[in-house]
């Protein structure tokens, strides 16, 4: 037990803990959206996006949360510019543009050294510069997601599964397309700091997958991978704190972990489950 | 009573038309079939009723506060896709109550629709676990849980056996007895079309339009599909057979008592 609570004794390590378990269960929240509409490349080069806006804000002193929000919306929108107007693919100009906004930030890490601590922190995760102040930030991201969730559960769910008749059923498809990349865009910006831009990805897509594999309802998935993506922060901290090694390394293999005993207990049918989760595909930008 | 009016429509993906010219009526209760070969334009014209498409040229009138429903081909549908019989048909009630959960009454509306399409009891199954006529009558369901007035359908019977499309088709055509209008794309002239009350030939074009009497003609095939078609009767039915196989389909049809 006081391997446990021992952690615990650390503010630093309380103020750690709450932020990565609310970011597990907001990426948990959010991932189902990202693996079932194939926009995992996006999630994974948003991360990288705003890797260059956190270094450029961390270089001048620039708010952390404004400087690489602002970047990652800019990123995401000369994405979605680029795609809409054909002038190369949407896996392409993801790769370009996000790639380019993360080399921009390594060179950034290469010229002024003395920012190298807290780039490496967005890149791998680190509990260590976790103030309260991003406690409140990612608690209320949660929420406001969990609330945005709530209240468009319906439409979201119409316009990811088919978004043609949810559109001639209604449903404002452009609309919940937007809210759903607004939503990505400010979790991974609320997350980072713990989880690192490196391993966000794979956290948006993990407990998704384990969830896929133990059901069929999409209601029951929902829950299951907001349930998972909680399990893996906590535990991924507490694992983090006794083996001194990075939070986001930590949280991810846990739930890597996690995913090898659903893979193996749920056996053919899981496997089946999940095959149909085409998590590399990479999204139509140039709306449906 | 009209209930949506299509006038000298075109369509054009990319600058190449599909659809052109096309006048078409729909009123209350009427139950038309668009045939053609593909790439004839058939989904798009279902997609310029539906609003999905804007035309190029012409217009099109709809009666206003219209509801249609729509059921799309199956070979569109992502059966991995983590969803319930019961999922999948409560998601098209998406105005009213903003709940994620269904409300008993939604419940009861739901289980109802299913009940009369034959698919009660079958609510807390995944989509993939169901047979293909079961599957089409899922999203059948989606669409009627909207209370439509118009129902579109495109290709209902693709991919499914000769008694699930037979069960399809009278489904439909008790729904139309109800006095839902239907309009559905079908490649299949003999199982479908033929036993329609109202057909459309579509070759970017219309070629054709009228009473299976009228429009099964070889004129109206060979402008339709681009070849010589023959048009033979057996029991009553008009039957469509290929030119080149005209010979073999007479002496099969001849061994049966046809005329």
């Amino acid at each position: 037990m006081t391997w446990l609570t021992e952690p615990l004794e650390f503010a630093f390590f309380r103020h750690g803990l709450m932020v990565a378990t609310m970011a597990g269960a907001l990426c948990g929240l959010i991932g189902v959206y990202v693996t079932l509409r194939g926009m995992s490349y996006i999630g994974h080069g948003l991360s990288h996006a705003i890797f260059g806006g956190a270094a450029a804000s961390a270089l001048v002193g620039f708010n952390f949360y404004l400087g690489a929000g602002m970047w990652g919306m800019a990123s995401a929108l000369a994405i979605g510019r680029v795609t809409r107007r054909r002038i190369i693919g949407s896996d392409a100009a993801i790769g370009v543009i996000t790639t380019a906004s993360f080399a921009f930030g390594i060179a950034l890490l290469g010229l002024y050294g003395q920012v190298r601590r807290s780039i490496d922190a967005a890149i791998f995760g680190s509990v260590l510069g976790v103030t309260v102040a991003d406690v409140w930030v990612v608690a209320g991201v949660t929420v406001a997601a969990a609330g945005v969730v709530f209240a468009f559960y319906r439409k979201l769910l119409f316009t990811t599964f088919d978004p043609e008749v949810a559109d001639v059923s209604g449903v404002n498809t452009a609309r919940m397309d937007a809210l759903l990349m607004l939503l990505l865009s400010v979790s991974i910006l609320a997350t980072m700091k713990v989880l690192g831009v490196v391993l966000i990805a794979a956290i948006l897509v993990i407990p998704p997958v384990v969830a896929r594999m133990l059901t069929n309802s999409f209601a029951r998935m929902l829950w299951l991978s907001t349930l998972i993506g909680a399990l893996c922060g906590f535990a991924g901290m507490i694992l983090s704190f006794h083996l001194d090694v990075s939070s986001g390394a930590t949280i991810v293999l846990v739930g890597a972990a996690l995913f090898a005993v659903v893979f193996a207990v749920t056996g053919p049918r899981g496997r089946r489950r999940a095959a149909g989760l085409d998590v590399h595909e990479a999204p139509a930008l140039a709306g449906r | 009573m009209s209930l949506l009016r299509l006038e000298g429509v075109t369509c054009a993906y990319a600058g190449a038309p599909v659809l052109v010219d096309a006048d078409l009526e729909i009123g209350a209760g009427d139950f038309t079939g668009v045939v053609g070969p593909s790439g004839s334009g058939k989904t798009t014209l279902l997609r310029a009723v539906l609003g999905t498409v804007d035309p190029v040229g012409g217009r099109i009138w709809r009666r206003p506060g219209l509801r249609v429903g729509y059921v799309p081909q199956v070979e569109t549908v992502n059966w991995s896709f983590p969803v319930t019989v019961f999922e999948a048909v409560l998601m098209s009630r998406t105005t009213g109550r903003r709940l994620p959960w269904p409300s008993a009454a939604e419940r009861a509306e739901v289980a109802s629709v299913l009940d009369r399409l034959g698919i009660g009891g079958l609510g807390g199954r995944h989509i993939r676990e169901l047979s293909g006529g079961q599957q089409q009558r899922v999203f059948l369901a989606r669409a009627l849980l909207r209370r439509p007035e118009l129902l579109l359908l495109d290709e209902p019977t693709s991919g499914v056996d000769v008694r699930t499309r037979h069960d399809i088709l009278h489904l439909l055509a008790d729904l139309n007895q109800d006095g839902l209008a239907v309009v559905l794309t079908t490649h299949d002239l003999n199982g479908i079309a033929a036993h329609l009350p109202h057909m459309v030939c579509l070759n970017t074009e219309i070629t054709g339009r009228g009473t299976p009497r009228e429009v099964l003609t070889p004129d109206v095939l060979e402008r339709t599909y681009g070849a010589p078609m023959e048009v033979l009767e057996h029991g009553g039915m008009l039957i469509v057979v290929d030119s080149a196989d005209l010979a073999t389909a007479k002496t099969t049809l001849s061994a049966t008592g046809s005329s």
